[in-house]
């Protein structure tokens, strides 16, 4: 079972800092919080989603108001605000995929899976959702999986099942 | 075999490295640029090309940068629009991934052209595999001497950085592309200023899409003037096309400006026709944003002559007959394929996409999804179509970007051309939900009398 306290207090490992560091020096002085999107990318990916905490911590480091890293994070689709699956799919639900059977891929995950889209399995390890054209309308249905993203094309019910298969037994 | 610029060299094995890139000619462009030209020639030759901009607006390149301001001592900045959202396009994606190095090498001469030391490279963020890709390619150039300090000792300096988007297809337009690369929300701004004079960071800056940038390079090789003697009148040189839908072979082709529409469909050199035998009933020629046209009016234009794939033909006729060229995502749709169905769905996207920023996108792209919805299930109304065309109405033009027209235009011109559709979904809504409308008449010869002007 996922469990994930609100409360504890978020640390950042010093490679994550390092990682920071990195990206801030990509911009112009003074103009660091350019660094905010990959910055909350490098968190995501670290801790699985963004806590208040975790935001508060990512403020602290850019040197600008929470409430700046917040309106941001609740912006953009990728950030979850939420504890989410170990592996979150991610299956494209817009037009040219539905053309080839999207629609109905989605349906068979849910029923896989046994959870709604954005509910989480009990134990831990899965989540699915529709998101929208992740440009590979070519090569659809598609679905990707956070933190690195790996992109799967061309599928089927078949070559879904192999994969949460494999996911299962990583 | 039609000329290709951009993909001649796409199956060799290795051309993602900057090993192979070289051997297949890459960073000549480079060389020719910074030892021989300045980078004013550079813009000339541009101008010259007629490159039109290709993440959708078509605006002439040369003249986008001839725009900058270049005030003294203030640096300025080119940003690669590489934030590919708009639904059927996926060359940007396919580009980067195979040929990373095509994009870098266009990013230096350009950022050389205007002057820029710092330069980004915006990548929606999905697209993880392809900013390491892009970061890989960066640090082999720099390694080899294009990039950094000095380059090639003519005393330029240039420093490439990706940075990745969060996941909003509205960063796609270019101000709010520059808020989101500031670390802001991706509300488009008011124009003016333009970027030209006040971009990223105030400062003049110019955004042009992954294409645009990577066509520059076969232009600074072979010259503006070569580049257009490929195409057809203001449609100069070559263009990728995202094919997707129910076609027999649905993937990235580079064509030659002025191609027919139904070669580019059902040849075997293209898309070799509509999958399982089936037949063409619409398609959407240009990304989900521009009209949707019925096979007829795809394959010929309203006087009856072959429609080209040009950004003067797609559009002839107006909106009344005609489409857009947009980014080249060309979704073809099959007899079988529901136009009430897939309105509702890009009207959803849109939705979904609305940065909430103008109340008459925010709420009438709602209103839309709402209604299309209710149509789509069995639970419309005769007066719902009229309806739609009226919200339509009043999201067009009443907005700070573009995205509202993107979401009105798809909606009006499904009902300007499947009207009958529409309903046939009132009329029958318990056998809507069973069957499809079928091919009906979009596939037949129109006649000029059909022809209407309204909505």
């Amino acid at each position: 079972m996922l469990k994930v306290e609100e409360q504890q207090p978020v640390e950042f490992s010093p490679a994550l800092i390092t990682k920071f560091d990195e990206i801030s020096n990509r911009y112009p002085e003074g103009k660091q919080k350019s660094a905010l999107l990959p910055v909350l990318h490098e968190v995501q990916a670290e801790l699985g989603w963004l806590s208040a905490r975790a935001m508060d911590k990512v403020a602290e480091y850019l040197k600008i108001e929470p409430i700046e890293v917040y309106e941001v994070a609740s912006f953009y689709s990728m950030y979850f605000l939420k504890p989410q699956g170990k592996y979150m799919l991610e299956v494209c639900r817009t037009g040219p995929c539905c053309l080839v059977g999207a629609e109905k891929l989605m349906d068979h995950i849910e029923e896989t899976l046994g959870v709604k889209e954005g509910e989480v399995t009990a134990d831990g390890l899965f989540s699915w959702r529709g998101v929208e054209c992740l440009a590979a309308c070519g090569f659809g249905p598609v679905l990707q999986i956070g933190p690195e993203y790996t992109f799967y094309e061309n599928l089927d019910e078949q070559k879904v099942d192999t994969l949460i298969a494999d996911l299962r037994n990583k | 075999m039609a000329r290709k610029l951009l993909l001649e060299h796409i199956n060799v094995p290795g051309i993602n490295t900057l090993d192979v890139y070289r051997q297949k000619g890459g960073y000549r462009a480079v060389e020719k640029a910074l030892k021989t030209l300045t980078p004013d020639e550079v813009v000339e030759e541009v101008k010259k090309s007629g490159l039109r901009g290709r993440g959708g607006a078509g605006f002439p390149t040369g003249m986008k940068w001839s725009f900058l301001a270049k005030p003294e001592g203030v640096a300025r900045y080119l940003v690669c629009n590489a934030d590919e959202s708009e639904p059927g396009t996926f060359k940007d994606r396919y580009l980067m991934t195979y040929i990373p190095h095509a994009l870098i090498e266009g990013m230096i001469v350009a950022s050389y052209a205007l002057g820029a030391k710092t330069s980004y490279i915006y990548v929606r963020g999905e697209m993880m595999p392809q900013i390491r890709i892009l970061e890989r390619a960066i640090a082999e150039a720099k390694a080899a001497g294009f990039l950094g300090k000095n380059i090639l000792g003519s005393g330029y300096d240039l420093e490439l950085y990706v940075q990745p988007g969060g996941g909003a297809y509205i960063c796609g337009e270019e101000t709010a592309l520059l808020e989101s690369l500031e670390g802001k929300r991706g509300n488009p701004r008011i124009k003016p200023p333009f970027p030209a004079i006040a971009g990223l960071y105030g400062c003049p800056t110019v955004v042009n899409n992954v294409e645009s940038i990577a066509a520059v390079v076969p232009i600074i090789n072979e010259g503006g003037d070569e580049y257009t003697k490929i195409g057809i009148g203001r449609s100069t040189g070559t263009k990728l096309i995202s094919a997707s839908g129910n076609l027999v072979r649905p993937g990235v082709y580079e064509i030659e400006l002025g191609l027919p529409v139904e070669e580019f469909i059902y040849s075997d050199e293209y898309c070799g026709g509509i999958a399982n035998g089936k037949r063409l009933k619409a398609t959407v020629a240009g990304g989900s944003s521009v009209p949707v046209l019925p096979a007829n009016l795809t394959l010929k234009l309203a006087n009856g002559e072959p429609r080209l794939m040009s950004y003067e033909s797609l559009s002839e006729g107006g909106f009344a007959t005609g489409t857009m060229m947009g980014s080249g995502g060309f979704i073809a749709f099959d007899e079988d394929q529901c136009i009430v169905r897939n309105t509702w769905n890009f009207s959803r996207f849109y939705h979904h996409e609305s940065c909430g920023q103008c109340s008459p996108c925010r709420e009438g792209t709602g209103w839309m999804e709402k209604v299309l919805h209710r149509l789509e299930h069995g639970h419309g109304k005769m007066s719902d179509i009229d309806l739609l065309v009226d919200v339509s109405r009043k999201i067009e033009g009443n907005t700070i970007c573009p995205l509202g027209d993107a979401a009105a235009w798809p909606v009006a011109s499904a009902i300007r051309h499947f009207r009958d559709e529409f309903e046939w979904h009132v009329r029958e809504p318990l056998k809507s939900q069973e069957t499809n409308y079928g091919i009906a008449k979009y596939a037949e010869p129109i006649a000029k009398a059909e022809v209407t002007t309204d909505n």
